[in-house]
């Protein structure tokens, strides 16, 4: 049984290199361009994986997760951040809305393994 | 396992131009005084968005350099920082620099970008301290050293409230076990309460963690890394050795990120990989070209593909039970195949079809640009930006469209003072315009300007030796001499459109995509530059006409009829070549059987057909045997495989699957008119030249 991660960020190239690196570590991708289409994407639908861009259009990041924390069936799942402030106020205030842990830019896939066995079952 | 990202730049290419595109835009848009947050919030994001795919591809100068840019749209939108006019210039020049960089980071080569430009107007602006923050501070590369092999214990008590940020204590204890050679868990139950006092939202083990290994203290901190705040460890060496020195070590190198040292050993350090730039240079992947295509396109497309499935499937039911009776039910399912085949060919060409706003959208820049550089006033009208067109010719219309609209500009529109004088409105208006046409596109640049003065025109034209003193012409063969080559009628050749490159590469640059350049002006009201272009390069409505057995292609668009000349019609015309007379006009033609060497081809014009073109709004004829019917033909191109042939544009294959040739009307046109063309003496020969008073024609 596959596992499905949920890409949200609203840079195709950043879209396409984390799904592919996803991919590679045998996740479906799906995306998303900001926080509301990825809420868009996770009505009656589970993924094992969340990671989200912070700073988008029409929904930001940390608005994002505070929504998914808020779906039962999202609850436990796990959320990384993308992000290219390494600033401790940043990672705190995406723990405080929910968030599972962080990525920081720029992105490299095996960082994105890595951090990926550190959250996932 | 290593991943290769680079098959993500084209992406990234095209990605940032749009976002280049909406920062120009946004940057445009701003009001000194004035503090939009959402706006500035846009453009920075634009930014934000360049570096974070920059850096992650190893484009370290754009990552480098947006980083600067980003830090002064960040104050700005803060309110920290106030917009001004000269922020908004110097942010302004920071995108072209950027645009530079992305540009050449195309062929690995933004190193060689000059950006102290753009980076001393931050700086000026900030005052100091930008250069010092152009570069992100370097990670520390320096490897870990390696611990020598020691038991340690790790005690992981987890916060209750551990599981309400999607996190699993399991997954840590594994990592822990992961680090060691030996290990040994024990799991500590005893906050663990009743069962009717369970909450399952909560956590309550606790579990100490014992291992022999040689990984360092921080290399085990790091299992922690995301849990830090929502649990308690303590990590304790059980027989402390004398690694002190170990532990200095990995504590400088590890402070701001650890260095990915997998216990493998495959990890490849990314980060060496992007310094070596010149190995990088050689082995860059070609960029291939991308294409990016609404959803719902695909769709329609995939659909169509089902219907033409069926449809097929339904002409093979027929033919397996075929009898007399099924004839007519045989035709409707080849009608069925029939329009769906005509359709997917429809939608997949609008796959290529992008709006002509893809091009436009340069322009504001571009005149907000010029007008302050030439201190002229200018409103710029964009109609009609929707209409779409074929990628290909989008790509190729960007320098014609620049140049003429550059000229509109600068020779088109007068100075305030003029147009004040002039009793027009002091603000001069260029309008871009594109609308579809029959099959064709058409795109006008029009101003409100002077207009062209044919007297100056004429004079420079016959200065220059491109005619004769006593020459008549036309106002509009006027106009056309300003497409001839190395002609320019600024006095002094100005910075902003008289480079040398002039109209003459305009009108060869739409012509390479078989459109047409027409002009048309008026004194003190303005000019209309007309590009007319075919909607695509690879589809083209066809006249099959036949020469000697061989059947040519003539596209149907430059067509405007075909007859039998009566033998009086043509005559030789010394010094002109041979013409056809038709109502009182003469039309210079060329015989397709001479020039394409077909000896068994029909001589007598009276015993063919001559097929009358026009290019340019300037009328000539073919010679062929027969017209065979129109026809659609895809257009293959010939250089790629064989090599250019003379007035051939390319090739296609017809229904019957032969191989057909395709004439180029503007070359055929030339060889029409040129009076030492090939075929000439042939056609003179066979006509037995018959001779008329050259006044007669003057043309």
């Amino acid at each position: 049984m596959g596992k499905t991660a949920l890409v949200v960020d609203d840079s195709t190239t950043m879209r396409e290199m984390v799904s592919y690196s996803l991919k590679e570590a045998g996740f479906e991708a799906v995306t998303a361009g900001n926080g509301q289409e990825g809420l868009d994407a996770l009505s009656g639908k589970s993924v094992d994986l969340i990671i989200s861009d912070l700073n988008m259009p029409v929904m930001d990041g940390l608005t994002f997760i505070k929504h998914v924390r808020a779906i039962d069936s999202c609850k436990g799942v796990p959320i990384l951040m993308l992000t290219t402030e390494s600033q401790q106020s940043m990672k705190e205030q995406a723990k405080a809305a929910g968030a599972t842990g962080w990525l920081v830019k720029p992105f490299n896939p095996e960082m994105l393994l890595k951090v990926i066995a550190k959250v996932v079952p | 396992m290593s991943l290769d990202l680079s098959q993500f730049r084209a992406t990234f290419f095209e990605e940032a131009g749009e976002h280049l595109l909406s920062m120009e835009s946004g940057l445009l848009a701003l009001v000194p005084g004035a503090n939009d947050p959402e706006q500035l919030n846009a453009i920075f994001r634009s930014a934000h968005s360049i570096k974070g795919a920059a850096a992650s591809l190893g484009f370290q100068h754009v990552a480098a350099f947006t980083h600067t840019l980003e830090s002064l749209l960040d104050r700005m939108r803060s309110g920290e920082f106030p917009v001004t006019e000269a922020a908004i210039a110097a942010l302004l020049t920071s995108s072209d620099t950027l645009r530079a960089l992305v540009d050449a980071s195309r062929v690995d080569d933004a190193g060689a970008v000059d950006t102290r430009k753009a980076t001393a107007a931050l700086a000026t602006l900030t005052g100091a301290g930008a250069e010092a923050s152009a570069h992100a501070a370097p990670v520390a590369a320096t490897p870990l050293a390696r611990a020598a092999g020691r038991d340690v214990e790790v005690r992981f008590v987890p916060h209750p409230s551990l599981f309400l940020t999607g996190q699993d204590p399991l997954l840590v204890v594994r990592e822990l076990v992961g680090l060691g050679e030996r290990s040994d868990v024990t799991c500590d139950s005893s906050r663990l309460p009743s069962l009717d006092e369970l909450d399952p939202e909560q956590c309550y083990l606790a579990w100490t963690i014992r291992l022999h290994t040689t990984a360092t203290r921080e290399l085990i901190e790091e299992a922690f890394l995301f849990i830090e705040d929502d649990c308690h460890y303590e990590i304790r060496d059980l027989v402390p050795a004398g690694d002190v020195a170990t532990q200095d070590d990995a504590a400088s190198a590890s402070a701001v990120e650890p260095a990915p040292v997998a216990a493998d050993g495959t990890a490849a350090p990314a980060s060496a990989e992007r310094r070596r730039g010149g190995e990088r240079r050689a082995v860059a992947a070609p960029e291939l070209a991308s294409i990016r295509v609404p959803i719902d396109k695909v769709d329609a497309l995939v659909d169509l593909v089902g219907e033409l499935v069926i449809a097929q499937a339904m002409v093979n039911e027929i033919v397996a039970n075929f009898h007399d009776g099924s004839l007519a039910a045989l035709q409707d399912a080849l009608g069925a195949l029939d329009r769906n085949t005509r359709e997917l060919q429809e939608r997949v060409m609008s796959v290529r079809m992008l709006p002509v706003g893809t091009v436009f959208n340069r322009f504001p820049r571009l005149v907000h640009d010029l007008s302050s550089q030439l201190g002229k006033r200018v409103r710029l009208v964009m109609e009609g930006e929707e209409t779409e067109l074929d990628k290909g010719m989008i790509e190729r219309l960007g320098d014609p469209l620049t140049h003429l609209v550059r000229n509109a500009i600068d020779h088109g529109l007068e100075l305030p003072e003029a147009r004040r004088a002039a009793g027009k409105r002091e603000e001069g208006t260029v309008t871009l315009r594109a609308a579809h046409e029959g099959g064709n596109v058409v795109i006008d640049i029009v101003d409100d300007g002077k207009g062209l003065d044919a007297a100056r025109i004429r004079d420079k034209a016959i200065a220059n030796g491109l005619v004769r003193a006593d020459e008549l012409l036309s106002a509009e063969d006027t106009y056309n001499l300003i497409f001839l080559p190395g002609f320019s009628t600024a006095a002094v050749v100005s910075d902003v459109s008289g480079r040398g490159v002039g109209m003459d590469v305009v009108k060869r640059n739409v012509e390479a995509m078989n459109g047409s350049v027409t002009i048309q002006s008026e004194a003190g009201h303005g000019s209309r530059f007309r590009l007319r272009l075919p909607l695509t390069l690879a589809i083209l409505d066809g006249l099959v006409v036949k020469v000697g057995g061989t059947a040519y292609v003539v596209p149907l668009l430059s067509v405007v009829a075909s007859l039998r000349p009566g033998p009086r019609d043509v005559r030789a015309i010394l010094g002109q070549g041979e013409v056809l007379v038709v109502r009182g006009e003469s039309i210079p033609f060329v015989r397709l059987h001479a020039l394409f060497n077909h000896p068994e081809g029909v001589v007598e014009p009276s015993q063919g057909i001559i097929v009358v073109l026009e290019t340019e709004e300037r009328r000539f004829g073919v010679l062929v045997d027969e017209v065979v019917g129109q026809q659609q033909v895809v257009i293959k191109n010939l250089e790629t495989n064989f090599r250019k042939l003379d007035a051939i544009m390319g090739a296609t294959i017809l229904g019957d699957g032969r191989i057909s040739l395709i004439t180029d009307v503007q070359e055929l046109f030339r060889i029409a008119t040129n009076r030492r063309a090939l075929g000439d003496v042939a056609a003179l020969a066979a006509v037995g030249a018959h001779q008329a008073p050259d006044e007669d024609f003057v043309s």
